[in-house]
């Protein structure tokens, strides 16, 4: 047992309002920089949908991550020879109009323009050339499903899906989204830092960080292809690549990352995972299937003696097994096993994971008989007049499971690599809470039937308890357990952090130049 | 006349040589930042290919066709004694060579004629493709011109290069040869000259160790297993990732 600890994330699904805060908190202290507008080390995006760079999910276009073939797992689109001989020219690299051209107005021609029959109009110019551009894209340019024709009905994730079911999706009555925050996974097996021809990219032992050592970093731009979630970005100004650094700084001094401090939804939760790394290499070569099954097995209980005695001896510290304790990420990820892994079938093992939304897949649309109702109403009284009810009870078991607005292979296709089953547990453990928690709060639940619902989703009364705390009311110190960095360890507290501040990143005193 | 070959044949080698080691050794232990190939492919994808792969695999062949002249010049003499190989090198040589003229003046024109990469472009920039150019055309007019030069390479010019080496330059073989001889050798030691204050640097970052590497990398600040140790005193060295 190779016992390791990695500062894991999760985020709640259903807690996510898609409001982008997260999104530019990062963008304020990270990415508001020549040469980095484009990127968005954190993301939002609107599923169904194309995402950020448009269809990052096809792999067929980007060749990202890693691919099983007879038995040997490779890079599917960079690795030694590949990435060797490719090295003059990547086929597999995103451009930035995969991105979108950066852009801003001229808000001084609103104040300065000359007198004239006209408003004066603050015109978009690109962030690049200065020319003024029409806009074509942006990071989040099918939010809430605008533009539903050229992005939504384009989502990848839509393989294995009949036409009938992906019509269904689309009728105007039925339409249903859910948003998807995205940041760099720090994976376990990630294929930047093993795309890397340079050596740049590292893992952190101590933590999992996944970072770009922006001094050996030679723009063979590798990773960018390599990663299957595109979160490694190419700097066109400096020539170096970057990526997302989990706010390390910010970690160290025990502050949640910029994104999960100001996350408006409280969807965010950061702790500690001990897992075990000399399982890695068998979990990545297992079957599609059971990825998932070996991705948890390498989670270890930090509770076993015998974890704890192995985490000792390979020099984690005793603060950090305490966090991994208290991580709100091993509950909801083993204790109660909520969450799930964006795209396990990449094989990069991510370490962030995702409780599947069913806030908005599951009321159902039925349809109503309103004309007693408004009969009562005052004939000169504005009232809905449209017969679509949303059915929200729970009448039904799991009845209202059967008839969800998303069809699971949808979500399965997202988060369990096409395991159904999987995805339908989740939920039905989430619908339990409910179910539990309105027998304690409205009371129009019977007892019987809310403990006939929490064993058939496997929870017991203090787990759904636990979730419903976790998940609705818990505090900053619950939602976030950092473990306390090691000034004795952690070398770039040594390093006055705001000395980086609109710089290129940590360890650079120098104004940041452009090679020659 | 004499001044005009010491300093083109003697000076100008010496300097170039100091130049290229001083300063590439400076620009990567010092500035390790501003050593990158600045690729422009995420600014401009597909007309790349055009220019960037032939131009590179060029280089490949023909800068190691050049290194293997000088340092074996003899093996290289005996394989000309035969026609058929002699034309096989020949063929081969000038083929990779035209490949690089097509692909400079692709990227060339790439360059200068995509609005976004005025932004990514600066003036040494323009040096390097001229440098590039003369060069490679110069080495194709005299291979074109003054034949069969892989054989004449390895009498001629590889006892020149080694002298120069040996640090007793000697220039008696070199300033018989024609002027576009010359031109090429003398462009070439201003390219060498020039590597550490362009983005020619790239190819001294070739990644080779790639090879050899295993796929992951993790790094730890400090020996996990000793760190903690009450046995093991501190160890005060500072780690290399930083």
């Amino acid at each position: 047992m190779d016992v390791r600890s990695q500062v894991s994330m999760v985020f709640h699904l259903d807690k996510c309002i898609g409001c982008h805060t997260c999104s530019v908190a990062c963008k304020n202290i990270w990415t508001d920089r020549k040469g980095a507008e484009y990127m968005w080390w954190n993301n939002v995006e609107t599923k169904p949908g194309t995402g950020y760079p448009t269809k990052w999910e096809d792999q067929g276009i980007y060749k990202g991550g890693w691919e099983k073939r007879n038995g040997k797992v490779t890079l599917k689109g960079a690795g030694k020879r590949r990435g060797l001989t490719n090295i003059f020219y990547n086929p597999n690299l995103p451009v930035i109009d995969d991105y979108y051209e950066p852009f801003t107005y001229k808000y001084l021609d609103l104040i300065e323009a000359p007198e004239s029959d006209d408003q004066p109009t603050a015109r978009p110019v690109s962030l690049i050339t200065g020319d003024p551009i029409d806009i074509k894209m942006g990071p989040n340019w099918d939010d809430d499903l605008s533009g539903s024709p050229d992005f939504a009905r384009n989502d990848p994730n839509f393989q294995n899906l009949s036409e009938t079911e992906q019509e269904v999706m689309f009728q105007l009555e039925k339409m249903a989204f859910f948003y998807l925050p995205r940041i760099c996974n720090h994976c376990l097996n990630p294929a930047c830092v093993a795309s890397c021809p340079s050596g740049a990219i590292y893992k952190r032992g101590e933590d999992g960080v996944v970072l770009i050592n922006q001094d050996v970093c030679r723009a063979w731009r590798m990773c960018v292809t390599a990663c299957p979630y595109k979160k490694s970005y190419y700097n066109w100004h400096t020539g170096k690549s970057e990526k997302c650094i989990l706010c390390f700084p910010r970690i160290e001094a025990g502050l949640a990352p910029a994104c999960m401090h100001s996350c408006v939804g409280r969807i965010r939760y950061l702790g500690v995972l001990l897992y075990d790394a000399s399982k890695i290499e068998s979990a990545i070569h297992d079957d599609d299937s059971n990825l998932i099954n070996r991705h948890l097995d390498l989670i270890l209980d930090p509770f076993d003696e015998e974890v704890i005695r192995e985490a000792k001896k390979n020099g984690v510290a005793d603060s950090t097994i305490h966090a991994a304790q208290n991580s709100p990420v091993y509950k909801y990820v083993k204790e109660w096993n909520l969450a799930l892994p964006l795209h396990p079938e990449f094989r990069t093992l991510p370490m962030l994971f995702y409780v599947p939304p069913l806030l908005p897949v599951m009321a159902t649309l039925k349809q109503v008989d309103n004309k007693e109702q408004a009969a009562k109403m005052n004939p000169i009284a504005k009232y809905w007049d449209d017969n679509w009810l949303y059915d929200t009870s729970t009448a039904e078991l799991w009845g209202s499971l059967d008839q969800v607005r998303f069809p699971l292979k949808y979500l399965a296709n997202m988060f369990s690599a096409g395991d159904e089953e999987l995805i339908k547990d989740k939920w039905k453990k989430l619908m339990a809470v409910r179910i539990h928690r309105r027998r304690a709060t409205v009371g129009d639940v019977s007892d019987q039937k809310a403990d006939e619902v929490l064993k058939d989703a496997g929870l017991t009364a203090e787990q759904a308890e636990g979730v419903f705390y976790l998940t609705a009311l818990a505090k900053f110190e619950d939602r976030f357990v950092i473990p306390p960095a090691h000034r004795e360890q952690a070398i770039e507290m040594m390093d006055f952090t705001g000395d980086a501040k609109g710089e290129i990143g940590f360890g650079f005193k120098s104004k940041i130049r452009r090679g020659i | 006349m004499e001044i005009f070959n010491d300093f083109f044949f003697i000076a100008l080698p010496y300097v170039a040589l100091a130049m290229f080691l001083v300063g590439s050794i400076y620009r990567y232990t010092k500035k390790g930042f501003q050593l990158s190939s600045l690729s422009s492919q995420f600014l401009e994808g597909r007309r790349l290919f055009y220019g960037s792969a032939p131009f590179h695999w060029g280089v490949v062949v023909v800068f190691t066709g050049h290194l293997i002249s000088f340092l074996f010049p003899r093996s290289v003499l005996a394989w000309n004694s035969q026609p058929v190989r002699l034309m096989i090198l020949e063929i081969t040589g000038f083929v990779f060579g035209i490949s690089m003229l097509i692909g400079l003046v692709n990227l060339f024109i790439r360059r200068y004629t995509t609005p976004r990469l005025r932004f990514v472009t600066n003036k040494m920039d323009m040096i390097v493709y001229l440098l590039l150019i003369t060069q490679t055309f110069a080495g194709l007019w005299v291979a074109y011109n003054f034949r069969w030069g892989s054989s004449w390479f390895s009498s001629l010019l590889a006892p020149y290069l080694y002298s120069i080496f040996m640090f007793e330059p000697d220039t008696s073989s070199v300033i018989m040869l024609p002027w576009p001889v010359q031109l090429h050798i003398i462009t070439a030691f201003v390219i060498i000259a020039l590597i550490p204050f362009s983005r020619l640097i790239h190819f001294l970052v070739v990644p080779f160790h790639y090879i050899w590497r295993p796929y992951q990398q993790v790094r730890w600040y400090w020996n996990r297993r000793e760190v903690r140790s009450a046995d093991t005193p501190w160890t005060l060295q500072r780690p290399k990732n930083n």
